[in-house]
């Protein structure tokens, strides 16, 4: 199961910051979200972004797990070569993570 | 209109959101006020460079360094806006408010709305107080020396906002002020909340946050075919809030417009651009959005309650422009079987050139579009079609420049079947953050009528 299938997602970016935050479509999903969404295979499906640090944060009210990944946009959406500056793309991209059997 | 009264009898107000960045929609802004019963329409048009370049901008011509759609915007929303009696809160002063405030009513004048009462909040512009001092960058390593400050403007908070109100302003243009503030402004204004209502500022912060981006919060931003279907983005609706005394609020969106505003867009909203929920810093307050509770309870109605608030910050966070030399690009296309390794061969020629010649760049990003210039994670499969491009920053314009010339180059001199070369070459005017203590801080507000 993809976790496009359970989940949607947000990502915004502050300076040289992406913010991924992903949001359980049913709460019965939400534990499994927490579980499986950690921080280290959320470094491995987005191998190429390399970022210097990860905070994650569960927010139970909203169903939903807040990624945070400083240094993680080419030094941010003012100086970037890259064509998506600010990281846009990040989060449909974290969608596509396989989340194993519910 | 006038403020409503509510059913319980305490007067609330209603604040819809115009335009969530500076290329927005116009007729939202317009739908909102011939529909939405509003008290207040604020715009948020500034984004975290954009205030640089307006700087820049400034430096050429004095009357300059505002958003330049202000006067389109205003000419489409003036009028209907003070038929109805709604206020006008708006970022669109950038780097010089008071340009801002006179260019708005110049054009109240051309349309003969007179009468009308402006406001100009100033004191965000802090380039002279922060020059000749050091500071650690917050957002990435370094200090402010190693920089050549071009703008340096500290985010302000709501409450000279609501001072502008109180003075009796009809329209008000800010520079750089927290992007919630401008709705949490008219909040002051109207239920007299204090600077150490840590609650209530937090409240009302969290409802300016899922206002600001405007259509965000109403399906802009949220469609995925299939799994997170919207109707009618062409006519996007854009947010209001009903907002009660004590900072509970139901946001909504007026009827017959396109969109949809459900639980799943308002909880992507709350968290936008959101890092430690514990702690959203703003001027005014730090909002605890951890308790934040959002309650469907009807169609296109979202309650919001739940915020709780922290004494704000000793610091204010002011963004610094800086040039930072120039990016030239070059892309060009290749299709059909192969195209994936001719595009990987063009970009290992331009590697090869630009080491052969010596360019004087700093950094070089290659990319093959439609294969791993935004994505990524692992790749598999075969496009029919890949861009590949180059793109540099160097310290000077004619390097940078070089990097379209190279691309443009592979037409003859690359792989067979090259097409659609396009070149580009731009300034970098950088943004970099630093906090500053308040105190040195002193807004103020500036009067017209026109």
């Amino acid at each position: 199961m993809r976790l496009r299938e359970i989940a949607h997602a947000r990502t915004g970016d502050k300076g040289d910051t992406s913010q991924i935050c992903v949001f359980a479509r049913d709460p019965a999903h939400f534990p499994l979200l927490e579980r499986r969404l950690t921080t280290e295979r959320v470094a491995a499906h987005l191998s190429g972004l390399r970022p210097r640090r990860i905070d994650r944060y569960v927010l139970a009210e909203l169903g939903a797990v807040n990624f945070v990944l400083h240094g993680a946009l080419s030094g941010g959406v003012t100086r970037s070569l890259a064509l998506d500056a600010h990281g846009k793309t990040l989060g449909a991209q974290l969608l596509d993570m396989e989340m194993g059997d519910a | 209109m006038s403020e409503t009264q509510s059913e319980m009898g305490m007067t609330g107000i209603r604040i819809g959101a115009g335009a969530g960045f500076a290329g927005d929609r116009i007729e939202p802004a317009v739908e909102l006020i011939e529909k939405g019963e509003l008290d207040y329409l604020c715009f948020e048009c500034l984004a975290e460079r954009t205030i640089a370049l307006a700087q820049l901008a400034r430096q050429h011509d004095p009357g300059a360094g505002y958003d330049p759609r202000l006067e389109k915007r205003m000419r489409a929303v003036l009028g209907p806006a003070m038929a109805k009696g709604v206020r006008i809160i708006s970022n669109m002063g950038a780097a010089n408010p008071l340009a801002a405030m006179q260019a708005a009513l110049g054009v109240a004048r051309d349309m003969g709305l007179t009468g009308i009462r402006m406001a100009a909040v100033l004191g965000d512009d802090v380039l002279s107080v922060i020059s000749g001092q050091d500071h650690t960058l917050i957002d990435r390593t370094g200090t402010l020396a190693q920089l050549a400050p071009i703008s340096a403007n500290a985010y302000l908070g709501a409450f000279p906002i609501a001072r502008a109100l109180a003075q009796g302003a009809q329209v008000i243009f800010t520079g750089r002020v927290c992007d919630p503030a401008l709705f949490l402004g008219p909040m002051i204004h109207a239920f007299g909340w204090g600077e150490q209502d840590w609650t209530l500022l937090a409240r009302g912060t969290a409802v300016g946050h899922l206002l600001e981006c405007a259509g965000q919060l109403t399906g802009g931003y949220f469609a995925d075919p299939g799994f997170k279907d919207v109707p009618g983005l062409a006519r996007l609706g854009f947010p209001l809030a009903e907002v009660s005394p004590d900072g509970h609020a139901v946001l909504t969106k007026v009827a017959g417009s396109g969109g949809r505003l459900s639980l799943a867009s308002a909880r992507e909203q709350a968290m936008y651009e959101i890092l430690d929920p514990a702690r959203y810093l703003q001027a005014d307050v730090v909002a605890d959005f951890t308790t934040l509770r959002l309650t469907e309870i009807g169609p296109d109605r979202i309650a919001v309650s739940g915020a709780r608030g922290l004494p704000r910050p000793e610091t204010l966070k002011v963004s610094v422009g800086y040039r930072d030399g120039f990016i030239g690009e070059g892309q060009i296309t290749y299709a059909g079987p192969g195209a994936v390794a001719r595009g990987q061969l063009a970009l290992d020629i331009v590697r090869e050139r630009i080491a052969m010649l010596g360019l004087p760049v700093e950094e070089v990003r290659y990319d093959l579009i439609g294969v791993n210039s935004a994505h990524v994670g692992a790749y598999h499969g075969d496009p029919a079609e890949v861009r590949a491009r180059v793109a540099a920053r160097a310290q000077d314009a004619a390097t940078a420049a070089e990097i379209g010339a190279e691309v443009e180059a592979l037409y003859l001199n690359g792989p067979s079947g090259g097409g659609g070369v396009t070149t580009s070459l731009r300034e970098v005017v950088a943004v970099a953050s630093i906090l500053i203590g308040r105190d040195v801080v002193q807004p103020s507000i500036v009067h017209e009528v026109s």
